[in-house]
């Protein structure tokens, strides 16, 4: 076959790119306390005790609340961020947008350690709140990225056409705009949502004493007893972001195919 | 309802629809970055900050060999990490872009961006799992046989709390991000100029060279920025991998913002660091602007 050095690097770079996440399961399912090979026993006791921990279930309830605020918060500040980077020209248009993307790649560190003290300055007592306010910011520009396709790809005759047949602004929002862009925003809340759930640092810095599900891993961490639990813990974090991964591509390519778009890639 | 003058200009109802993300962004973004800044010219007075203009957190900063010694240790690594994500990416966003038919290109992407959407934190444990002492490479190779006295490996391999290690860890966290612009600059190029080139008796490989990577690169440059400047304020990796003998700048900003509580001299290192990083990406910006330029 032509070109088959370039398929075999491929194939390694995705050998490399998947080992550590194979090994979780592997490891979870392992009835030995130390992660090495050979593997001792097959055991579903990690995921018992790992079920039956109460601070890990709080840790779970907290994150899931910030998420879910924070992915509907971001993909609603998103749409208005697409919406006019689609329909308008207007001047200062690139530093600004590019103001509002740079979390995407300005250290966590430097992000969550700025809000720190602006809070703690103001008074401000930190809690899961103060976690929603920073991952709302970091999740909004892949928001950005996934909603802005959408809108520039809807058809502004559409709108045009409903304004004509006397619908107001808002109702054409809602009845034309909205279920063509709606895949996307349902996307969008999905990837916000696991950034969210995925995100360390600004937990870290802002959560105050309650516990996410990262700042609760990272605590465990340094306990070589609690590493089973983790990596069981760990296993159902990857069945849970591939689930809710394959959920978003798909429901993107849904909405592709009905603004009748060309199908551009990933969701970066 | 007519609406007011004001909503008449394009700028002016582009900037209302985008109100609220932008001042989000400015209350949540540029406001602490602005305090911050402000913050690295006051006095600490322990449980309190004195407002009193000082330039004492720079000099107490850019003085102390420790933090010249973890700011070049970061930069390094970065650099390191940078260089080999890059060029282990190009080969894979070349695969894609050109020998992957047009239908599977997504299911690629999606199987590359997979990895990236799971736990960073779970990611990077992993890989102290696999490097440990007595972790899944050295067990392995115990019992295939290969290591013990007398055999091909005396003793296990020390991996864990060496910068080999870390630079590991994060290259492969940060492989899609290095991937997906370069992806992007390639399946930009008109595959038609490489056709006229190999017409005009390039091979395939002077085409590369001299056509598919100039056309590349703004991609490339993009993959450099978007690895190298998160990984210099990586805080995870080093505290894992390196078990905090190797702290790197995002390490001793976090001891000082929290442990330490000495928020102006933090601000300082912070402020100190992103201007450096700002200056390095800037420069490499700078280098590379003949690739760069628009076409017109």
């Amino acid at each position: 076959m032509k070109f088959s050095g370039l398929r075999t690097y491929a194939v390694l770079y995705l050998l490399f790119l998947y080992a550590p996440i194979v090994l979780l399961p592997v490891f979870a399912f392992n009835s030995g306390t130390v992660v090495s090979f050979p593997l001792q026993g097959f055991t579903t006791d990690w995921f018992a005790q790992m079920a039956a921990n109460t601070t890990l279930r709080r840790a779970l309830t907290n994150s899931l609340i910030i998420g879910g605020s924070a992915a509907v918060l971001s993909t609603v500040l998103a749409m208005f961020a697409a919406r006019a980077s689609a329909r308008y020209r207007f001047r200062g248009k690139a530093p600004v947008m590019g103001f509002i993307m740079l979390p995407l790649v300005l250290p966590e560190i430097m992000i969550g350690g700025s809000l720190l003290i602006v809070l703690l300055a103001m008074g401000v007592k930190l809690s899961i709140l103060t976690v929603i306010l920073g991952h709302v910011l970091i999740a909004t520009p892949y928001a950005i990225t996934i909603l802005s396709t959408a809108f520039s790809s809807l058809d502004p005759s559409l709108e045009e056409a409903a304004y004509d047949l006397g619908e107001t602004k808002w109702s054409t929002f809602r009845r034309v705009t909205l279920p063509l862009v709606l895949p996307a925003i349902i996307s969008s809340m999905l990837i916000s949502f696991t950034i969210s759930m995925d995100e360390f640092i600004i937990a870290f810095f802002l959560a105050g004493n309650e516990p996410t599900l990262p700042t609760y891993i990272y605590s465990q961490l340094r306990f070589p007893k609690a590493i089973p639990v983790i990596l069981a813990l760990g296993t159902c974090l990857v069945v849970a972001s591939i689930a809710l991964l394959t959920l978003a591509e798909y429901i993107r390519r849904r909405g592709l195919a009905k603004t009748g778009a060309k199908d551009s890639g990933g969701f970066l | 309802m007519a609406a007011p003058a004001w909503t008449r200009s394009e700028t002016a109802r582009g900037y209302f629809t985008l109100s609220p993300v932008l001042i989000y962004a400015v209350l949540l973004l540029a406001a602490p970055l602005i305090t911050i800044f402000a913050y690295s010219f006051f006095k600490d007075g322990y449980l309190v900050i004195i407002h009193e203009f000082t330039l004492e957190n720079y000099i107490a900063t850019w003085s102390d060999p420790i933090f010249r010694t973890i700011l070049l240790r970061s930069i390094i690594m970065a650099v390191v990490v940078t260089a080999l994500t890059v060029l282990t990416a190009f080969p894979i966003a070349y695969f894609v872009s050109f020998h992957v038919r047009p239908s599977r290109k997504s299911f690629w992407l999606f199987l590359i961006t997979i990895p990236f959407w799971t736990s960073y934190l779970i990611r990077i444990f992993a890989w102290k799992v696999i490097m440990g002492y007595s972790g899944v490479i050295n067990s392995s190779l115990e019992m295939m046989g290969l290591m013990g006295d007398g055999r091909l490996f005396e003793d296990p391999f020390r991996m864990l709390t060496t910068l080999p290690a870390i630079t590991v860890a994060l290259a492969h966290a940060y492989a899609p991000f290095a991937i997906l612009p370069i992806f992007v600059a390639l399946e930009k190029i008109d595959r038609s100029l490489l056709e006229a080139g190999q017409d005009l008796g390039e091979t395939r490989w002077t085409s590369f060279l001299r056509v598919t990577l100039p056309l590349a690169m703004p991609g490339v440059v993009g993959a450099v920025l978007v690895v190298f400047i998160p990984v210099i304020g990586d805080y995870v990796a080093p505290e894992l991998i390196g078990g905090g003998k190797l702290p790197m700048v995002a390490n001793l900003i976090q001891a000082q913002m929290l442990p330490l509580d000495n928020k102006p001299v933090g601000s300082a290192i912070t402020i100190s660091a992103m201007a450096v990083v700002a200056l390095i990406a800037l420069g490499f910006v700078f280098a590379n602007r003949k690739f760069l330029r628009r076409p017109k």
